[in-house]
Parts: C-alpha cells; sequence; structure tokens
C-alpha cells in the first residue's frame, strides 16, 4: 500500500525536512505519494522524485500558498482517502505538528512525533524530554501518522521522476476560518530547524552590536544563527533565533556556542546534534560537558580567527 | 469571557531524567514536578485577559490524585475554578478526548494551553481538541488580543512569524512571549485553597498509542579541548575526524 508524505514548502522551495519524510517513506518500502500544498517553484518536483516518490498530488490551489492549519488538514485527508492509505508520514515543523494533529482526528490515526528511527512493524522510537530520553511505541488501530525529527534517516537522493498530477479538493469556509493577513519573514537565511550547521550566540557577546562575527562565521559555514533564551529575552534577537527548551530544538550535525554557558534548558534545544562546538572564556562553563570540542578562551579572539580559517578551507 | 487552560503536570525543566522498572515508568523519585512552562504562558495570558475585560478561567488538568498541588497553584496564579479528570494522560489522543468532552457542555470562548508538554513534547493536544470541537486550532502562538468576539493572533513560523485573525471559540497552544510568568502572592495562595477543585472520571475514547518501554541516550564522549591559539586544529578536527565542514 502507498504512503501518503506530506511535503511542505517555505518561500515555494520544498524544505529540507520533509524531503527527509520523503526518504523516510520510500525506506519503508513501497510506493511513495507525496503531497504539495501551493505553488512551488519549477524544479521542485524532481526533488521530491530523487528523493523516492514516485507520484505527487498537487493542490496548487492559490489559497493554499500559506499555511492554512484547517484547510491543509482537509487536503491531506482527502488525499489519504483517494489513495486508500493507511500510512502518513511528515516532518515535525510548527505547521506540520499543527497539521498532523487535526489530521489524525479526520483519519483516525495514531499519531506518533519525534521519530527517530524507521519503524519495525507497527512499533516505532521516539524522543521524549526534549532529548534527554526515548521512548518505544506501539501505534494501534491500523492507521498511522509518523511525524520524524530531523535526522530520522539518510536523505536519498538517487530516486527517479515523480509523476505529478493536479489534485483538487473543494475546500469551505470553516476550512479558512483562521485568516492569515501578513507575514514577516527572515530573507535569504538558512532556517534554523533545518540548518546543518548552527552557529548560536550567548549572553557571553555583551550585546547585539557583536552579533556580526556570529554572522560571519554562520555564512562562512552556510549556517543558520540561533542564540540563547536570555539573548532573546533582552530582545538582542528575535524570537525566532531562541534555541532551548522553551524555544527551537536544533538537530544539526554540527552546533557551535559562542559565549554560551550551557544552562541545562539551552542543552535541551541542542542535544539532538551530532557534534557540538563550544567557545566560552570560562574553562569551568557546563557547556563544555556536552561539548564533543571546546576551545575555553575570549570569543572576542577566537571566532574572527576561526572564520578565517574556515574561508580559507573553503577557498 | 469563558477561557479554559488546559495545564501538564511535567518535571521541572532541571530534572535529571531516569526510569525504574526495567525502563517501563518514570523515576519521580526527588523530582520536582511544575506547571508545563508552556501552559504557564497560556495561563498567565488567561488572567490578564480576564484582568481586560472580565470573565472566567477554568483551570484543568487530565491526571491522578498527585497533580492536585499543581492545580492548586494554578488556582494561586489565578483560575477560578478546577477540574481534574482522574486518570493517568496516556497519550495525545486520550488527553484530547478527555479535554473535548469537558468543553462540548461549556461553550468555553477560548481553550488555551501550551504549544507542547515539555515530557513528552508531542505538540499535538490543542489539534487534536480543535478538530474534536470542529473550531479553530492555532499554534504556535506568541500574541493573542481579544475584541468583539475575534481574537488576534500573532504565530511563530520558521523564520519568522504570521498574523493571523479568527472567530471565537477556538483553541490556541501558546508560547512565549505571550505573556510573562505569573508567581502566585499570598492572597491568591490562601484563596487557592477554598477554591473549587471538581473531580471527574474520564469518558470516551481510547489511547491510539501504548509506550512499551523507555531509554536514555548513550553517555557523550570526553571533549577535546583545543587551545586557543590553534583554530586551524579546531577545523581540522571537524573537517576529518566529525566530517561535519
Amino acid at each position: 500500500m502507498a504512503i501518503l508524505v506530506f511535503a511542505e514548502s517555505a518561500d515555494k522551495k520544498i524544505k529540507k525536512t520533509s524531503l527527509e519524510a520523503v526518504s523516510y517513506a520510500a525506506a519503508m518500502g513501497g510506493e511513495v505519494v507525496a503531497v504539495v500544498l501551493g505553488q512551488v517553484d519549477a524544479g521542485e518536483m524532481d526533488k521530491i522524485g530523487s528523493s523516492g516518490a514516485g507520484k505527487v498530488l498537487h493542490a496548487d490551489d492559490e489559497r493554499l500558498n500559506q499555511g492554512v492549519i484547517q484547510a491543509y488538514a482537509s487536503v491531506l485527508a482527502a488525499a489519504a482517502d483517494k489513495i486508500g492509505t493507511d500510512t502518513v508520514v511528515l516532518a515535525k515543523s510548527s505547521l506540520g505538528d499543527a497539521v498532523a494533529a487535526r489530521l489524525s482526528v479526520k483519519m483516525g490515526a495514531a499519531l506518533v512525533s519525534n521519530v527517530v528511527s524507521l519503524p519495525e512493524g507497527n512499533k516505532v522510537k521516539r524522543s521524549i524530554y526534549t532529548g534527554k530520553a526515548f521512548a518505544h511505541v506501539e501505534m494501534k488501530g491500523g492507521k498511522r501518522i509518523i511525524a520524524i525529527k530531523k535526522n530520522a534517516v539518510t536523505p536519498k537522493t538517487d530516486g527517479g521522476a515523480a509523476a505529478v498530477e493536479k489534485f483538487s479538493v473543494s475546500l469551505d469556509d470553516a476550512d479558512f476560518a483562521a485568516k492569515i493577513s501578513s507575514q514577516e519573514k527572515a530573507k535569504g537565511q538558512v532556517l534554523l530547524p533545518e540548518a546543518d550547521i548552527v552557529v548560536s550566540g550567548g549572553r557571553g557577546l555583551k550585546g547585539p552590536e557583536n552579533w556580526g562575527m556570529v554572522e560571519e562565521l554562520a555564512e562562512a559555514l552556510g549556517a543558520a544563527t540561533g542564540c540563547s533564551k536570555p539573548v532573546s529575552d533582552m530582545d538582542w534577537r528575535p524570537h525566532h533565533e531562541h534555541v532551548g527548551q522553551t524555544g527551537v530544538k536544533v538537530a544539526p550535525s554540527l552546533y557551535i556556542a559562542i559565549g554560551i554557558s550551557g544552562a541545562i534548558q539551552h542543552l535541551a534545544g541542542v542535544n539532538s546534534s551530532k557534534y557540538i562546538v563550544v567557545i566560552n572564556k570560562d574553562a569551568e562553563a557546563p557547556f563544555f560537558k556536552a561539548a564533543d570540542y571546546g576551545i575555553a578562551a575570549d570569543a572576542f579572539e577566537v571566532v574572527p580567527k576561526l572564520t578565517e580559517a574556515i574561508k580559507a578551507l573553503n577557498n | 469571557m469563558k477561557i479554559l487552560v488546559c495545564i501538564t503536570h511535567v518535571p521541572d525543566t532541571t530534572s535529571k531524567i531516569a526510569f525504574t522498572e526495567n525502563n517501563t515508568k518514570f523515576d519521580s523519585n526527588g523530582v520536582q514536578f511544575i506547571i508545563g512552562p508552556y501552559d504557564d504562558y497560556a495561563l498567565a495570558r488567561a488572567v490578564e485577559l480576564k484582568e481586560q475585560s472580565g470573565g472566567t478561567i477554568t483551570v484543568l488538568n487530565v491526571g491522578t490524585a498527585e497533580t492536585e498541588p499543581t492545580l492548586r497553584k494554578a488556582l494561586a496564579i489565578g483560575a477560578d475554578d478546577a477540574i481534574r479528570v482522574n486518570v493517568f494522560p496516556s497519550d495525545s489522543f486520550f488527553v484530547a478526548s478527555q479535554i473535548a468532552n469537558i468543553a462540548k457542555a461549556e461553550n468555553y470562548d477560548l481553550i488555551l494551553m501550551g504549544r507542547e508538554s515539555i515530557d513528552f513534547n508531542g505538540g499535538m493536544v490543542h489539534g487534536m481538541v480543535g478538530e474534536l470541537l470542529g473550531i479553530p486550532s492555532i499554534s504556535p502562538v506568541m500574541k493573542l488580543e481579544v475584541e468583539g468576539g475575534k481574537a488576534k493572533m500573532v504565530r511563530e513560523i520558521e523564520g519568522g512569524k504570521e498574523s493571523l485573525e479568527a472567530s471565537l471559540p477556538l483553541v490556541a497552544g501558546c508560547q512565549e512571549p505571550i505573556a510573562e510568568w505569573k508567581i502566585p502572592n499570598m492572597r491568591g495562595i490562601m484563596s487557592a485553597r477554598t477554591k473549587p477543585l471538581k473531580v471527574v472520571e474520564p469518558s470516551g475514547s481510547d489511547a491510539m498509542t501504548v509506550t512499551e518501554r523507555y531509554e536514555l541516550p548513550a553517555a557523550k564522549g570526553q571533549v577535546k579541548m583545543i587551545d586557543k591559539d590553534n583554530v586551524g586544529e579546531l577545523v581540522r578536527l571537524l573537517k576529518e575526524e566529525a566530517k561535519v565542514i
């Protein structure tokens, strides 16, 4: 039976984490059908094919260009019904979570989120306690929705072309009961939850005026920028950059923490990172215990040197 | 305005996580339990909305008797009455069904809760409650104003935020900076003792998932310290050993 994947887009591009969801579904075996909502750039459907989907259902209604939670859940429920599937896979995100929850009720499906590995039968492993533990969970009742955490699977890139089919769903007013009036988005930046490398700064940077060196290092690495909670609380950086227990939880290959002491609430947001580098002038900072590599020195001295060394490597 | 705030009873964010009984049960030994931090934001915003335009706040928890001190704390912060559904909150759908069953009879204008619980981090209950009740569900909400039967909200999206509007009733999953956490004052604590706390038995649906066992992550290896004058060595390790750049 085919597996349905919610391929979420942002700025007309399919999100990298959604391509991971397609790869995950492909690794489960069988046919993969992806659903794309709203308009996307030419070439994006090829990426879905390469990631392992044989078919794309494209609901290109322009009202779906924005992530309308209820309408998205209705389209996905109609798609699941159309292909007669009992399994939906998606990448965890602020929109994905909100949509999956409503979809699970519509489908009468068991829903597990933060899944970190492929299922064995009806059992999956999920991250809990903000990355401090895992739970092995059995899904009951036949239908299931799996919301995966970043890096749950190695992305597939050698799939074929996906056949794209237009998918029209009649949506009613109730689907658009919540009206989006405006969006403010950072342009041209690597999105934090999607990033393979994250460079974060903390209070050790002393003020928002010193963020230039964080941004330069991030740019040299192709990384997203993040920050600790106090930094976002003091409005040095916008809230969507706050990494931690009550902010964004990241799972990059490399997390570089600059001038962050490593409070347990911050560690909760980064403990799924593959490698952690800590730069802090206090050699006793608790973050070093959670790090793979550390430099105990003044960030203002080390970070520009590190940026130069990365640039030299890139050249 | 009639507001329902759903709260979780969760280990303090600084808790060390451990399991007992062959990794099948959370080890609550020595653990301090709190109102979920996101739920605490939802409650704080509810109290502000009540201060602005009146109304009532009911606080709800799905949980066994040991969660009552957490409900009392919510009463001390400013809720008027409390409901505890007397059952272990075994999964998101089960909890959402309990909330929806209570909400159906009460016609709340606003159902607020945290964007996710900090124990299971599902982030699913608000959406499920919205779908079960057939009303909008918005999450994660960073700003919430109510005027003339409509809610104006700001929702966090990746890399930014969006403004949106919907008629009441609705469900919102809240996060900072929707309000500042409120610390109960002495009068609140005194009055919380006598505010009504109703215990009801669970109704309706079964859980859709079963947690079989828990596991702790593998311990982190020793940190490799690098001299500040040898930044090139860090770059080499990242490239050749970690293979991440």
